[in-house]
């Protein structure tokens, strides 16, 4: 197989699977036989095309002309790559996962759950390996607009608001401010391709590269950078699944990857750096990163905890860019590839919890360890991910950033990754802690009948699981399959490294 | 015989609306309605392909030499409107059969057909001629054929409608031959090269300047410019649907035509945007209508009144091209005229085919459509999407290009009201969007019950040809742009 073809196909197989789904939806079994054929089939194409871009190579694709100059065409360069093997391995996993929750969990409309679940995909593996901004932007959009009917699934009212924010919130940055940005640029450098040390440089001026980062920035809403980052949270009424992998690996990590990639591929990162328009965004970033910890901390449900954990996860990727130096590049890339696995596991873990234990809120979960041993541990090893400890890789992409950040000789900015480095610590950590070390029955009595999740649907304390109970066999896979990546990222992160040392250094 | 195909442009729909007449029989004038205007396109796409190749292709009525006599002139524009026009008409049509049967009482039936052909000619008239009052003529013709034709509806309010709008619709006529006169008291010419050519030598006197304020205000009333568009809301909403489909979609698109032929040919030789505050009055209007019309739009609870208020704002869009006076301003208004057209004539389709089936298309009677009607609203929601500028639709090439266009003028604030019009579009499209799909079906419904083929094929035409010119829109660039500058080039 070229690997001309291999690209097509990788953008062509989650469409195919979406179109395919609703033709099996009557019969389950085949229904998810094709979703995780497409999810195999799909990491395979991309493993095909991994030797290719790791030797130096940039693979094209050409599509069509949509505008007069303008075409709409893949290029895979190692950032993308390292995108779309993150999304289409983690694909697999959430299939097998999502198999086990939605079955567990009798949701309803599963066919449709899949089918959009795979246009997403699709649509990720578009903005991975788009050539120019405006393919990105397309699939960027297409990304929205599929994962809408994912996170509004039950369709409850609260579940109608929250797609409101989400939609508010993700199309109102990227019309308003990026499509803004893109246009801009266009117009003033006549080009939107992505090209080694950007095409703005000579074109635009400080001022107005100053206003063109704001709005890429800004626009990117998926980046969650505060102040628009509520839609991350409101998403959090999707079930799990797509919590776990659409809003822990492929809508965030689409938003960081824009980021990083404008960073390198539109400015250039000499250039950026040397106008120095990005130092207040380091700022925005660091208050991001504090902030949504301190806020993640006052969060007794879990993923909400763990959403505003992303959020801050998220600006560390944006703070690295914004460094505009090779290292915090190499972190950024580094980081995006290492906090998907320790967030997916994390998610995957929240998940179990509920659909086992119905157990959502973090107060009710002391002594969980006790009927979940699997799953409390999976959680205690991607929160050491996410934190940042060995033997978990989430180390090496903290590290570089902290690096990136004495390069640039802020030392302050160190510390703030070593302050949010301790607040993870405190928002995770007592989870798994409590977990095995308290008993269940120190768990206060639930405080009201209300319920912070809607997914949530009773909780009986009375019939508490004796011995142990963990969640369905699936689910159980694809916790492990996650939580070993961790570690494995930790004494392997060569190919995460190797790629992005290509950036940077050509 | 491919020498006089201009003529027949115009004089085949004109000749069949009375057979309609005579006809009578409503399948029958159907028939005829139909392929008249199949040939029409074949005529008009054969038109532009010649204009493309050879340049303007003159055309004396009768052989009477300009300016005395009446002259049709085909460039690239008109030849492009045309297109538009008779393209429209040629899907509208086999969508007409089963919706008009449904929405008009039987024996009227071979009146709208007749109407139809008639408001036909009026348009293709408007955009082929190269006389200012030959244009008036055609101008009453379609704008006479579009009051009975929105009073033909079975709702009493099309009747307060139609009134309505004949009597704004009059008075843009007679605001519009006031302004011809005028110009035929100080130039003594009444063709629009002709007038090019004179009045730059006379452009100082008043006259010229109140004709031109009369001639404004006209086409403006016409073609809906904000505050001038109070006749529309009620006509799109109380009009039968193949009706509101066809003048949504080429009525006012071919009073911007006018207004642009007017401003750029006719006025092309006196500076009046470089020496006046004509843009800036219009830009100002453009944007109010894009903000104004869109945020109304939202509390509608008439999906089809709704989808007015969303061509009176899509109708700034267009006027702001207008307002910039630069080729890349010019071309977005004209990709514009095409692209709003599909996708607006697809939207009030699809309000056609729940109509059909429905009889309401009040925002409660959505509930649950999205699993009743799921074709066609599916197409709503497509279509949707491409009036907010989803990437890959017709409405996000417009967008851009208006957006460029007012970037390389530095106009900031032009740039945000179309940003913010297209964020207030998600808003209307998504209440009506979270009414059809999260509600469930009132009970007792049926189950699934579509629309027939013939409505619904049609409208999939419209929603995929938005799509597929959003894919590919060098072709439709090339052709406006084209256009755009010969808007631009010194008069023949």
């Amino acid at each position: 197989m070229t690997v001309e073809l291999a690209i097509l196909l990788a953008v062509a197989v989650p469409f195919a699977g979406a179109v395919l789904i609703p033709l099996t939806g009557a019969k389950p079994n085949l229904r998810e036989t094709v979703t995780l054929v497409c999810a195999a089939l799909l990491f395979y194409l991309v493993s095909v095309i991994y030797p290719i871009v790791a030797a130096g190579g940039v693979p094209e694709v050409y599509l069509f002309e949509m505008l007069p100059g303008l075409s709409v065409f893949f290029l895979v360069e190692p950032l993308g790559l390292i995108f779309a093997g993150i999304a289409s391995f983690l694909w697999i996993a959430t299939s097998v996962y999502s198999i086990g929750y939605m079955r567990g969990h009798n949701e309803e409309n599963q066919t449709r759950f899949y089918a959009y679940f795979a246009i997403a995909l699709g649509a990720a593996m578009g903005v991975a390996f788009a050539g120019n901004m405006l393919t990105l932007f397309i699939f960027y959009e297409v990304l929205t607009l599929s994962t809408f009917p994912l996170v509004a699934h039950s369709g409850t009212d609260e579940a109608k608001r929250a797609g409101r924010v989400y939609l508010g919130v993700l199309l109102g940055t990227s019309i308003g401010f990026q499509l803004l940005a893109i246009i801009w640029t266009w117009s003033l450098t006549g080009t939107l391709d992505f090209t080694d040390g950007g095409i703005l440089a000579g074109k635009a001026d400080g001022l107005t590269a100053g206003i063109l980062l704001a709005l890429y920035i800004f626009g990117i809403g998926k980046a969650a950078l505060m102040p628009f980052h509520r839609w991350l949270p409101a998403a959090m009424v999707a079930p799990t699944p797509v919590s776990a992998l659409l809003h822990a690996v492929a809508v965030v990590k689409a938003g960081v990857f824009t980021v990083v990639k404008v960073v390198v591929y539109i400015f250039g990162i000499d250039f950026l750096f040397d106008i120095g328009v990005s130092e207040w965004l380091q700022y925005m970033a660091a208050a991001t990163i504090l902030i949504a910890s301190l806020v993640a901390m006052t969060k007794d449900n879990l993923k909400a905890r763990l959403a505003y954990s992303t959020v801050s996860q998220l600006s560390y990727v944006i703070l690295g860019a914004m460094l505009v130096t090779d290292l915090g590049i190499i972190g950024s890339g580094m980081h995006i590839a290492m906090h998907a696995f320790g967030k997916i596991t994390l998610f995957f873990c929240a998940g179990a919890f509920m659909v086992a234990a119905h157990k959502t809120e973090i107060s009710q979960m002391r002594g969980i360890g006790h009927a979940m041993p699997f799953t409390t541990l999976a959680f205690f090893i991607g929160s050491l991910s996410v934190i940042g400890l060995p033997p978990m890789g989430g180390l090496w992409s903290k590290w570089y950033l902290a690096l990136g950040t004495l390069e640039t000789g802020k030392l302050w900015l160190l510390g703030v990754l070593m302050v949010s480095s301790l607040l993870n610590v405190a928002y995770l950590l007592p989870i798994p802690f409590r977990g095995f070390f308290s008993s269940p029955e120190e768990n206060p009595p639930l405080k009201s009948s209300h319920n912070h999740d809607s997914e949530h649907d009773h909780t009986h304390d009375q019939d508490r699981p004796k011995g142990i109970k963990e969640a369905p066999v699936a689910c159980l896979i694809a916790i492990g399959v996650t939580s070993a990546g961790c570690l494995v990222l930790f004494f392997y992160p060569d190919p995460v490294y190797d790629l992005m040392r290509q950036i940077v250094a050509p | 015989m491919a020498a006089q195909y201009p003529a027949l442009q115009v004089v085949l729909a004109l000749l069949a609306a009375p057979v309609c007449l005579i006809l009578r029989r409503p399948n029958a004038a159907w028939a005829v309605a139909t392929v008249i205007t199949w040939i029409s396109l074949a005529l008009a796409l054969s038109l532009l392909g010649r204009v493309w190749e050879t340049g303007v292709i003159l055309y004396p009525m009768g052989d009477w030499a300009a300016p005395w006599g009446i002259e049709y002139q085909i460039d690239t524009v008109n030849a492009f409107m045309l297109v538009i026009v008779t393209l429209i008409g040629s899907v509208v049509m086999p969508f007409a059969r089963a919706s008009v049967e449904a929405e008009i009482e039987e024996e009227r039936i071979y009146l709208f057909y007749c109407m139809y052909l008639l408001n036909l000619a009026g348009l293709l008239g408007i955009a082929i001629t190269g006389d200012v009052f030959n244009l008036f003529v055609f101008l009453e013709i379609s704008s006479l054929s579009s009051y009975v034709m929105i009073s033909l509806g079975r709702d009493k309010r099309a009747l307060t409608a139609a009134y309505r709008y004949l009597v704004i619709g009059t008075i843009g006529a007679t605001f519009y031959i006031i302004g011809v006169g005028m110009m035929y008291m100080t130039t003594g010419s009444l063709n629009m090269a002709d007038l090019a050519a004179i009045l730059p030598a006379v452009a100082d006197s008043r006259t010229v300047l109140v004709a031109l304020g009369f001639l404004t205000v006209g086409l403006g009333l016409k073609l809906a410019l904000f505050p001038l568009h109070l006749w529309l809301p009620n006509a799109y909403a109380y009009a039968p649907s193949a009706v509101t489909v066809f003048l949504a979609a080429t009525g006012t698109k071919v009073a911007v035509y006018a207004f642009i032929r007017i401003f750029f040919t006719v006025f092309g030789g006196v500076e009046i945007f470089t020496a006046g505050v004509i843009p800036q009055i219009l830009a100002v209007l453009a944007a109010l209508a894009m903000i104004g019309a869109s945020a109304v739009a939202i509390y509608q609870t008439d999906v089809k009144r709704l989808l007015a208020y969303s061509s009176i704002a899509q109708i700034g869009y267009m006027v702001l091209g207008i307002s910039m006076v630069t080729v890349t301003g010019l071309a977005g208004t004209i990709v514009h005229l095409f692209n709003h057209a599909i996708m607006k004539g697809g939207l009030f389709m699809a309000m056609g085919c729940i109509l059909f089936k429905i009889g309401a298309v009040q925002l409660d009677q959505f509930e649950g459509l999205g699993k009743r009607m799921p074709v066609t609203m599916a197409a709503f929601v497509a279509g949707g999407f491409s009036l907010i500028g989803v990437p890959l639709t017709v409405g996000f090439v417009s967008k851009w290009y208006l957006v460029q266009a007012a970037l390389e003028k530095g106009w900031w604030l032009a740039v945000a009201a179309i940003l913010a019009s297209s964020l207030l579009a998600v808003i209307y499209i998504w209440r009506v969007v979270e009414v059809a799909y999260f509600r469930p079906p009132p009970k007792g419904s049926a189950e699934v019950s579509e629309a027939p083929l013939s409505m619904l094929v049609p409208l999939w035409i419209l929603i995929g040809a938005s799509y597929y010119f959003g894919i590919d829109a060098t072709q439709t660039l090339d052709i406006a742009f084209a256009a755009a500058e010969t808007l631009f080039a010194p008069p023949l």
